[in-house]
């Protein structure tokens, strides 16, 4: 091995780019990613009207799905991997990820809060009296 | 270990950090076109987690209005879902016959696309002015402030996904598959999946978790 690694010039891919692949292969991607979506949305409107789960899973099992199919679209539609021509789209939409958690995560959390610590108004008018 | 390969790079090299990099020259332009119209989508889903966010918080404040559960109906929105999981389905058909420069699969594929896109258009207006004309209407309650602004938003985008196929389309009439119109159809697939992305979090969050509550 030489400690000399030439890099190949080759460049990275654009998002929704595939690597070379033959038109047969490519559309083969997009069927099997339409199956899964499918598959993951037909379990969630199944989940949200069943009384065959406990109750309480299924909001959590929603989200779950919600995410895991949002995954699907990434990987079969968009075309985003974990390969080294992809690292810039990954950074990207890991950035991306951090401030959509941070906005929803943080809103929820601090709307949270304020409605437990906050009596509704009537209650406040009582004990100022 | 080919130690004589590196004897001339010995000094330039002292740490042997070994990464020679044949200098590429900057990106082809249809990834740096694509890697920014990325970066902007990105940022579209950030300003959409805001319209989560506060759906998510307005929920609950029907103000004596309705319930989610009692204005949401689960057959439309699985319609809705699956015209825009094929419209995803027939637009990277598109995009592949757009590589491959087939021009009768691409009409067909965005044709497909547009089909598909204004039905699911067609019946989110239907449900909107259904709940307008019961007095539903956003003005009702912050519930329904934040619904309306969460879906349509969603749905303005899907409007101006129609206008941009339509244009893409007639592009390729004009002018063929020439590079500048397969960068633009590039950046239009990744907004079409985009908003697919969104509309599967906006089913779940809004349609599929509200009607439980």
């Amino acid at each position: 091995m030489s400690d000399q690694t030439h890099m190949p010039v080759e460049h990275d891919l654009a998002p929704g780019e595939e690597e070379q692949h033959s038109v047969g292969e490519r559309i083969t991607g997009y069927v099997v990613g339409l199956a899964l979506a499918l598959l993951l949305t037909a379990t969630s409107f199944f989940i949200a009207g069943t009384n065959l789960v406990w109750q309480p899973s299924i909001p959590v099992a929603l989200i779950v799905l919600a995410i895991a199919q949002m995954g699907v679209h990434l990987v079969f539609f968009l075309h985003i991997t974990t390969g080294p021509d992809n690292t810039n789209n990954v950074l990207a939409l890991a950035f991306g990820l951090m401030v959509v958690f941070l906005v929803v995560g943080g809103t929820v959390w601090i709307m949270g809060h304020l409605n437990q610590n906050m009596p509704p108004m009537d209650q406040i008018m009582q004990m100022r009296q | 270990m080919s130690m004589t390969a590196t004897v001339g790079r010995a000094h330039a090299d002292p740490h042997h950090i070994g990464l020679v990099v044949e200098h590429p020259g900057p990106a082809p332009k249809r990834t740096v076109t694509a890697y920014g119209f990325w970066v902007f989508l990105l940022s579209d889903i950030v300003m959409f987690s805001c319209f989560f966010a506060a759906y998510a918080v307005l929920a609950d404040q029907t103000a004596g209005g309705p319930k989610g559960s009692e204005i949401f109906e689960q057959r439309n929105v699985a319609i809705e879902t699956v015209c825009l999981l094929l419209s995803s389905f027939t637009c990277g058909m598109a995009s592949i016959a757009a590589d491959v420069r087939n021009r009768f699969w691409f009409y067909l594929g965005m044709a497909v696309t547009c089909v598909l896109g204004l039905i699911f258009l067609a019946i989110e207006f239907r449900e909107f002015a259904d709940l307008v004309s019961r007095g539903y209407g956003p003005s009702r309650s912050a519930f329904l402030t934040s619904f309306f602004s969460l879906v349509g938003c969603h749905g303005l985008h899907v409007s101006a996904g129609i206008l941009w196929l339509l244009t893409m389309m007639a592009q390729v009439f004009a002018k063929g598959f020439r590079a500048d119109v397969l960068r633009r159809m590039m950046c239009f697939a990744l907004f079409w999946h985009a908003l697919d992305i969104v509309w599967v979090g906006v089913f779940s969050v809004v349609y599929l978790l509200g009607s439980g509550v």
